[in-house]
C-alpha cells in the first residue's frame, strides 16, 4: 500500500477529484495549504509598497491505493493537474506499513 | 428649525453615527488578522465614550458662550436646552455634532494599529477630545479662526487635520511596529476594507451635505460635491497606481475614495461645478504619493492617517482659497483666486490649519507623554507578537 501525496494548484481541485474518481479511487483526503517551491511565491502591492508572499495557497490530496494501481493514479493527477506553468505542485509516495478500516477493524488492501 | 431641515439633520445625524462601524471595517481589513478586532474595538469604543463626553462637557465647551478661544459651562449636562423652541432644533444638532466628536479620535487608530494598550486608548480618547477637539472645534466654528474668515465646511481643519497631525504625534510617541518597515504587514481582508469604504461614503453624504444644517440648496450642491470628489480622486488614485505599479488595486480605489471624502469635506458647501472634479482628483494624485512619506521619515503611521487624513484635509482646505465662489451660493464669504478674490483667503486658510496643527501636535504629544510615563502606551513584545485581539480582549476573529 502506498500513500499518494499531491500538491496542486486550488484551482484544479474539482479537475483532480473527478480524474481520482474516474481513475477507480474511492476515498481521498484534500487540505488547503500554504507554501512555495521553485516558484518562490509570489509578490502583492498595496498602496504602493510590495509585499513578498512566500507562501502562497495550495490544496493537498492524500490518497492511500494499493501497489499496483500507483503509476495510473499518478498519471491522472498529473494530467489533471498541469498547466504547464510554474507553481504546479509536486506529488510524492510514501509506503504505508498499516492501515485499518475504523468502523470493520479491516487491514491491509480490504480496508484501502 | 423648521422640519424639513430637522429630519435632515436627524437623518444625517444616523448617517455620520454609521462611519465609525465603516471606519473600523476599513481600518479592520487592512490589519493584520491577529489585531482585527482590537481594531473594530478601539473605534467602537469611541461611539461609546464621547456620547457621554459631548452630553456632559463637550458640547458645552465647544460651543457655549462667545469665547474666541474655547465654550464654557452654561449647557453642562445639557441644561436647560429644550424640545420646546426651535422645534427642537438645537438638540437636533447636538447629535449631529457629537457624531463627528465620536469619529474624530476614532481615525487616529488607525496610525496607533497593531501595538497600543487598550488602557492607554480607553483614557486617550476622552482626554483628547477634551483637550485637542474641543477647543480646536471651537476656533472653526465660533471661534477666533472662523471669524477671521476661514472655511471649515465640515470638519476638514476641526476634523482630519487636527486628528491627522495627532496621529502623528501618537505615533512619535508610541514608536514602531516590531519589524517594520523592514517586515510587510499587507491588509487581511481586501472585502472588509472595501465595504467599509462603501459605508464610509454613504454616511459622508450626512457628514457633508448634514453640515448646511439645512434642507436647502447648499446642502443639495455638497451632497453632489461629496459624490463626485470621492469618485475623482478614486479614479485618480487607481491610474496613478496603474501606470506606476502596473496594477489598479481595490486598496488604491478604496483609498483614493477616502482621500476625495476628506479633501472635500471643508470645501462642500463652498464650491460648485468642476471645483470637486478638481479638488478630488488634486487630493488622489498627492495622497497616492503622501502614503509613501512614512517610509521615508520613519514614522510608523500603520495605516496612513497622515497620508490619507492630514494631506488629504490640507489639500482640501488650502483649495478652497481658489475655489471658493460665494455667488454660486449667496453666502458671505471671500471669493476664491479663481472667482475674482486675492490671495487673502488663501492665507486665512493656511493660518487656519497652521493654528489646528501646532495646537494638536503638542497637546497630543503631552498626553502620550504622560500616558506613557504613567501606565504605558505600548502593548509587551509578546503580546504584540502573539497578537491584541486575544491578549487585549480575549477574542479571536476567525476560528
Amino acid at each position: 500500500m502506498k500513500l499518494i501525496t499531491a500538491i496542486i494548484k486550488p484551482f484544479k481541485l474539482d479537475e483532480v477529484k473527478e480524474a481520482l474518481k474516474a481513475a477507480g479511487v474511492t476515498g481521498m483526503t484534500v487540505s488547503e495549504v500554504r507554501g512555495f517551491g521553485r516558484q518562490g511565491g509570489h509578490s502583492e502591492t498595496y498602496r504602493g509598497a510590495e509585499y513578498k508572499i512566500d507562501f502562497v495557497p495550495k490544496v493537498r490530496f492524500e490518497i492511500v491505493v494499493d501497489d499496483n494501481v500507483v503509476d495510473s493514479v499518478i498519471a491522472s493527477i498529473k494530467a489533471a493537474a498541469s498547466t504547464g506553468k510554474i507553481g504546479d505542485g509536486k506529488i510524492w509516495v510514501t509506503s504505508v506499513d498499516r492501515i485499518v478500516r475504523i468502523r470493520t477493524g479491516e487491514e491491509g488492501s480490504d480496508a484501502v | 428649525m423648521e422640519p424639513a431641515s430637522l429630519t435632515w439633520v436627524l437623518v444625517s445625524a444616523a448617517l455620520v453615527l454609521f462611519m465609525t462601524p465603516g471606519l473600523a471595517f476599513f481600518y479592520g481589513g487592512m490589519d493584520r488578522s491577529r489585531n482585527v478586532l482590537n481594531m473594530l474595538m478601539m473605534n467602537f469604543y469611541c461611539v461609546l465614550i464621547i456620547p457621554v463626553v459631548w452630553m456632559v462637557l463637550g458640547y458645552s465647551l465647544s460651543q457655549g458662550g462667545s469665547g474666541n478661544w474655547i465654550g464654557n459651562f452654561d449647557w453642562f449636562f445639557l441644561k436647560d436646552i429644550g424640545v420646546l423652541e426651535d422645534n427642537g432644533g438645537q438638540l437636533a444638532v447636538i447629535a449631529f455634532l457629537g457624531m463627528f466628536a465620536a469619529i474624530t479620535p476614532a481615525l487616529i487608530s488607525g496610525a496607533v494599529a497593531d501595538r497600543m494598550k487598550f488602557s492607554a486608548w480607553a483614557i486617550f480618547v476622552p482626554v483628547w477630545s477634551l483637550l485637542v477637539y474641543v477647543p480646536v472645534f471651537k476656533w472653526v466654528y465660533g471661534g477666533w479662526l472662523g471669524d477671521r474668515g476661514s472655511l471649515d465646511f465640515a470638519g476638514g481643519t476641526a476634523i482630519h487635520v487636527n486628528a491627522g497631525i495627532a496621529a502623528l504625534a501618537a505615533v512619535l510617541v508610541l514608536g514602531k511596529r516590531k519589524g517594520w518597515p523592514q517586515e510587510g504587514h499587507p491588509p487581511h481582508s481586501m472585502p472588509l476594507v472595501m465595504i467599509g469604504t462603501g459605508i464610509l461614503w454613504f454616511g459622508w453624504f450626512g457628514f457633508n451635505a448634514g453640515s448646511s444644517l439645512a434642507a436647502s440648496g447648499q446642502a443639495a450642491q455638497a451632497f453632489m460635491n461629496t459624490f463626485l470628489a470621492a469618485a475623482a480622486a478614486g479614479l485618480v488614485w487607481v491610474m496613478t497606481e496603474w501606470l506606476r505599479d502596473g496594477k489598479p488595486t481595490n486598496l488604491g480605489a478604496a483609498s483614493g475614495i477616502v482621500a476625495g471624502l476628506v479633501a472635500i469635506t471643508p470645501a462642500a458647501g463652498y464650491v460648485s461645478g468642476g471645483a470637486p472634479l478638481a479638488i478630488g482628483g488634486i487630493a488622489g494624485l498627492v495622497c497616492c504619493y503622501a502614503v509613501k512619506l512614512k517610509t521615508k521619515a520613519g514614522y510608523d503611521d500603520a495605516l496612513d492617517v497622515v497620508g490619507v487624513h492630514l494631506v488629504g484635509g490640507l489639500v482640501g482646505s488650502l483649495l478652497i482659497g481658489f475655489f471658493a465662489n460665494p455667488e454660486f451660493f449667496d453666502g458671505s464669504f471671500e471669493e476664491g483666486i479663481f472667482y475674482g478674490g486675492g490671495a487673502g483667503l488663501l492665507g486665512e486658510q493656511a493660518l487656519a490649519n497652521l493654528a489646528a496643527m501646532v495646537w494638536s501636535f503638542i497637546i497630543t504629544f503631552g498626553i502620550m507623554l504622560v500616558l506613557k510615563k504613567t501606565i504605558g502606551v505600548r502593548v509587551s513584545p509578546q503580546d504584540e507578537a502573539d497578537g491584541l485581539d486575544y491578549a487585549q480582549h480575549a477574542e479571536s476573529a476567525y476560528h
